[in-house]
């Protein structure tokens, strides 16, 4: 796809022309800053774009939600965060969110609130489905078709907010084989990097559990290792990177999978 | 007539049950401690879930081998201990099997007891060979040493001990009833102890009366005794699961409790027509001004606090958490029996000074959990999905490190480095929010 049909309008646009969008996509701070994040965040846009879906994203108005912040302790740095953030929300009337970080999916969905956010929030993946399901979207298998692909659950998507079908009902439409670690679902075992873990070095022990995680997933001898969360998608690639099979083992999210299997 | 053995047996019944009553209110007692959690919301699913993770035991088979064990023994205690209402009614009146009346459906009654009983000693030897022989990860853990290891044999030698009496009382029944000795009228069915009572033949009546007798009496001490080491004991969910399920949170898992205390101050400093230079509200007289967090016992609200004395120690939570899978000092079952032996203490301290907690220069936070074991928390909620009795270990580590970070500014440096960043610039990174859309542009 050209640069000229990948557009990415801002609220700010939006409103200077009078429009309002369907779903406001919440890029999160790793979507926004991290290289390998930001990946998922074009192949994200590039599928909206392709089914035509009017969207906006906040842009320069957009702060962390202060999920690292809340989970570190520091509850007052989360609720200044929230509070910001829902001022400007409001400000836009903004009735739905689609994020492809499970972890600000969780903080805007169950923590703001309270705090008068009430937005209906929806993870990228589930988010994807309904357009599916609509007849929005198409998925063929193409390229994916007999690779063995193995979904590793974020913690802030399955057991936080019992999401597990969704992100599996869209692979199922690439042709792909998919195959189920030891530990999945409800007993998923973390990437190791929430509850801010992300950000700090981790406690002594005998392994990281970045490492562990990823043995689960290479003991089913997966071509592709699918995530639905950018932090856990770092963990992993490091995790494949420590055991030297970064040559024949890719990690991914299924937002890629989607756009890669539409050529987008 | 000789009323001795009647008036020993309510005596005994009276001691029994009034110890065990002193201990419940020093439970009810410590775990109001706590301060306060609204968890009376939502009936209709509080009870749904007490009947399937507590009384159907919904959780505990995702493990199928100790599933099926544990409802074994479950199962098996619940329902001989209906037998327990005719062995009081018996001891009170100085009648012998009262309820024989019910004709073939006690005769049912007894020979399914008999059943289960023999179940359940399987389940026991079972459950045995796990801990002591086979030696699973998850029981030979540190966490267990020491008294805990020891309680958990212990209970598992009352349990058969228990099984072995009533089995033993009924073949030494059957047999009396066999040789038609007074008294011992036709009644129930044996269908596991009438494989014993062969061993009393060549025995004079008079012994296997006593052998029967004996039985009898230490059975039901033995209930009696086993139901007040529950206190001492890890085996307090016999009880308080059902409680515990039923004011478990029934939020998302993912949802942290907001800090209201802490929204007040950000509405404030938020509100462009605050007073900047305005005093604080006075006081109420006496009015301890409010902690961010928990350090200590009394900080963690009630059902946190019941939550400890739920736990039965059987580290399903440990086994899948993430930290202590790799080696890390985090261990959520011990979360639990650190608040269960710090809320002890200090339930002991309030008796010994006469209803009031004197500074003992302790904490739950340091002298029982350390920073180390919290900052090792990834938060992922494995220990609460994994906790057969809906025990929530994460809410604890939680509020302690809001207390470590709010009231004592002792986050690790490169979480520091992290919330320094989001107050500066919006991200836990270094980046201006001004790139925030940098992304669109970039090929």
């Amino acid at each position: 796809m050209t640069q000229e049909n990948f557009t990415v309008p801002t609220m700010a646009d939006m409103m200077a022309t009078g429009q309002s969008p369907e779903v406001l996509f919440w890029v999160g701070c790793s979507g926004s800053f991290d290289d390998r994040a930001k990946k998922i965040t074009k192949a994200f846009v590039k599928i909206l774009n392709s089914a035509k879906v009017p969207f906006a994203v906040l842009g320069t108005e957009e702060s962390c939600t202060g999920d690292p912040a809340k989970r570190a302790g520091n509850e007052f740095l989360f609720q200044m965060q929230a509070m910001t953030n829902i001022e400007v929300l409001n400000a836009y009337d903004v009735k739905k969110i689609v994020t492809a970080c499970p972890h600000c999916f969780n903080t805007i969905k169950n923590e703001y609130p309270e705090l008068g956010g009430n937005y209906e929030v929806v993870h990228h993946t589930q988010f994807l489905k309904s357009l599916l399901d609509d007849g929005r979207l198409s998925i063929e298998g193409g390229q994916f078709k007999g690779k063995k692909i193995t979904f590793h659950d974020p913690c802030y998507l399955g057991r936080a907010n019992n999401i597990y079908e969704a992100p599996r009902d869209l692979m199922e439409k690439l042709d792909a084989e998919l195959v189920e670690m030891k530990r999945s679902k409800l007993n998923g075992l973390c990437c190791g990097a929430g509850g801010a873990q992300m950000f700090k070095e981790p406690e002594n022990g005998n392994k990281d559990v970045n490492v562990e995680r990823t043995e689960d997933a290479l003991e089913t001898q997966p071509d592709i290792i699918a995530a639905g969360c950018p932090f856990c998608n770092t963990m992993l690639t490091d995790g494949v990177k420590a055991k030297n099979r970064e040559h024949d083992i890719k990690v991914m999210d299924v937002a890629e999978l989607i756009a890669n299997a539409k050529d987008l | 007539m000789n009323y001795i053995d009647n008036i020993l047996f309510v005596i005994l019944l009276a001691l029994g049950f009034g110890y065990f009553a002193i201990n419940v209110k020093k439970l009810v007692r410590n775990i109001k401690l706590g301060h306060d959690v609204d968890r009376k919301d939502n009936p209709s699913e509080r009870w749904k879930n007490m009947a399937m993770i507590a009384l159907g035991q919904s959780k505990m088979v995702r493990r199928p081998v100790a599933g099926v064990l544990h409802i074994i023994v479950y199962v098996g205690f619940v329902i001989i201990n209906i037998e327990l209402l005719e062995i009081i009614v018996d001891g009170i009146f100085g009648t012998h099997r009262l309820f024989s009346f019910m004709g073939g459906f006690y005769s049912f009654l007894i020979g399914f007891f008999e059943i289960l009983a023999f179940g359940v000693i399987v389940a026991i030897v079972a459950f045995y060979t796990r801990r002591n022989i086979i030696k699973l990860k998850r029981f030979i853990h540190s966490d267990l040493k020491g008294w805990p290891k020891s309680d958990a044999n212990y209970i598992l030698y009352f349990e058969i001990s228990l099984m072995v009496l009533f089995l033993t009382m009924n073949a030494a029944d059957h047999y009396l009833q066999g040789v038609g000795a007074h008294h011992y009228i036709k009644a129930g069915a044996f269908p596991i102890s009438s494989f014993i009572s062969p061993i009393f033949s060549g025995m004079s009546e008079g012994t296997v009366i006593f052998i029967e007798r004996a039985a009898w009496w230490l059975h039901i001490i033995g209930i009696l005794a086993f139901m007040n080491y529950l206190y001492f004991s890890k085996h307090l969910h016999i009880l308080l699961a059902f409680p515990n399920t039923y004011f478990a949170n029934l939020k998302p898992k993912g949802k942290f409790e907001n800090l209201e205390s802490v929204t007040n101050e950000v509405k404030m400093m938020m509100d462009p027509n605050a007073d900047p230079f305005a005093a604080a509200p006075p006081m109420a007289e006496g009015e301890v001004p409010a902690k961010f967090g928990a350090s200590d016992v009394q900080d963690l609200n009630w059902v946190q606090l019941l939550n400890a004395y739920t736990c039965t120690e059987c580290g399903r939570c440990t086994d899948s958490c993430p930290a202590n899978i790799t080696g890390k000092k985090l261990s959520p079952r011990k979360i639990m029996m650190s608040t269960r032996d710090r809320l002890e203490e200090v339930g002991k301290n309030i008796d010994k000074n006469k209803g009031t907690f004197v500074d003992d220069g302790k904490s739950l936070l340091n002298d029982y959990i350390t920073p180390e074991e919290l900052w090792a928390c990834t938060t992922c909620n494995g220990c609460v999905e994994a906790c057969p009795v809906n025990i929530d270990p994460l809410s604890i580590i939680m509020d302690m490190r809001r207390y470590l970070v709010m009231e004592q500014s002792a986050a690790p440096v490169e979480l520091n480095g992290m919330m320094t960043n989001i107050e500066n610039n919006g991200a836990p990174w270094q980046y201006s929010q001004m790139d925030r859309l940098n992304w669109k542009d970039e090929a």
